[in-house]
């Protein structure tokens, strides 16, 4: 239960996918520009990436290890995720029209979120079972609707600020997030503590 | 028509500034120039293969399924990638990490597949791939350049000043990588700007 607490804190703050693990960041500069739209963003990704990361888990378990095909890993990965998220745009269209109305767009931007593949890779390079794999994926998730939702509310606020040109769009962005993730630099440290705390 | 393809991805489209894909691993490796420009070569040789594979298959391949094919055929050469650094470079397999696996997911080789070697020769895709290759292999040296030197005082791992250098810890780490960035873009869109003010 503790271990669970400290990998949920971990992926959170002081392993921020976003800020720290330097993952998913196309959708972060892309998608950050209002509230409404990081929230749709954010919500998918959760969505998608623990599914994906329980299905590449399964698979990577009682398929690829046993056949000591690990080296297809990638291959395999890819496709299991780019699948997924089409069976849960389907799947939506059909079952939740109002959700798919709201995440529709951000579905098929998913795929090529390096998020998804790093936190299923990630997921197995720090051997988890299948339980810690999907805490992690979920959390990890929410890191990343965290740092999301600071930037637009950030962003919102800029676009009554007047930049310099050369500044706008991307490079401020990139500069905030520098920013923010210095921000979240203090928090390095406390996940060792935590589990120093945890196992004495 | 053959030099504009590939001096196109040098200077005119480079990425990752001027065509802002495949940040991730930008921000990710170039804390050293050896990561930097090892991503870089990576990336090159993937970009350059399914180019060229691509370009080949075009008109076998059905648009409706495009973008799956194109996604097996950019993952089967970064499993090659993969077990080549594991096995010849060692050193630069574990620098690089989880991000030889995602270059299947760098943006800038789907992107270059879909929006030129779908519709090109395979000549002209070859070219194409080898200058974005080129120039996102540039970039990422050049930051790594520069963030190595700030954030630990040396080159490829060669000490440059004497013993009381006190480098700057932070600009090795995830906030150097965003500002620096950052900053590069900046002054990209700037000489842009001034560019187009003189005309």
């Amino acid at each position: 239960m503790m271990d669970a607490v400290i990998v949920i804190f971990s992926a959170v703050f002081v392993n921020n996918i976003l800020l720290a693990r330097y993952l998913g960041n196309c959708p972060f500069c892309g998608v950050s520009k209002n509230l409404s739209s990081a929230w749709g963003m954010g919500i998918a990704v959760i969505f998608v990436l623990t599914i994906a990361t329980a299905a590449t888990w399964i698979i990577h378990h009682f398929i690829l290890d046993p056949l000591h095909l690990s080296y297809l890993q990638t291959i395999v990965f890819i496709l299991v995720i780019a699948t997924l998220v089409q069976l849960v745009e389907f799947f939506l269209q059909k079952n939740a029209a109002a959700l798919f109305q709201s995440l529709g767009i951000y579905l098929p931007l998913i795929t090529t979120n390096c998020a998804v593949l790093g936190v299923a890779i990630l997921a197995i390079k720090n051997s988890y079972d299948f339980i810690m794999s999907v805490v992690f994926a979920a959390a990890s998730a929410a890191g990343f609707l965290l740092a999301l939702l600071c930037m637009a509310g950030i962003r919102e606020r800029l676009e009554t600020v007047v930049l310099p040109r050369p500044f706008r769009g991307t490079a401020i962005t990139l500069i905030i997030a520098g920013i923010m993730a210095l921000a979240f630099f203090g928090f390095s440290g406390m996940d060792a503590t935590l589990s120093s705390l945890a196992h004495h | 028509m053959l030099i504009n393809d590939f001096t196109r991805g040098l200077w005119e489209q480079i990425p990752p500034f001027r065509l802002v894909l495949g940040l991730c691993p930008t921000l990710a490796v170039t804390s050293t120039v050896t990561g930097g420009a090892g991503m870089g070569i990576a990336t090159t040789f993937v970009l350059v293969c399914s180019n060229v594979l691509i370009s080949v298959l075009r008109p076998v391949i059905h648009p409706k399924v495009r973008i799956a094919v194109f996604i097996v055929i950019i993952a089967t050469f970064v499993v090659f990638v993969e077990m080549a650094t594991q096995a010849w470079a060692y050193p630069v397999y574990q620098l690089l990490g989880i991000f030889i696996p995602l270059i299947v997911v760098n943006c800038i080789i789907l992107g270059r597949a879909e929006a030129f070697a779908s519709k090109h020769t395979v000549v002209r895709s070859f070219f194409d791939g080898l200058g974005m290759g080129m120039g996102f292999t540039l970039s990422l040296a050049v930051i790594g350049l520069l963030r190595e030197l700030l954030g630990s005082g040396t080159i490829a791992g060669r000490a440059l000043f004497g013993p009381s250098f006190l480098p700057c810890t932070l600009m090795a780490k995830a906030p150097g990588a965003f500002i620096t960035i950052g900053c590069f873009l900046a002054i990209m869109n700037g000489i842009d700007e001034r560019k187009r003010s003189i005309k």
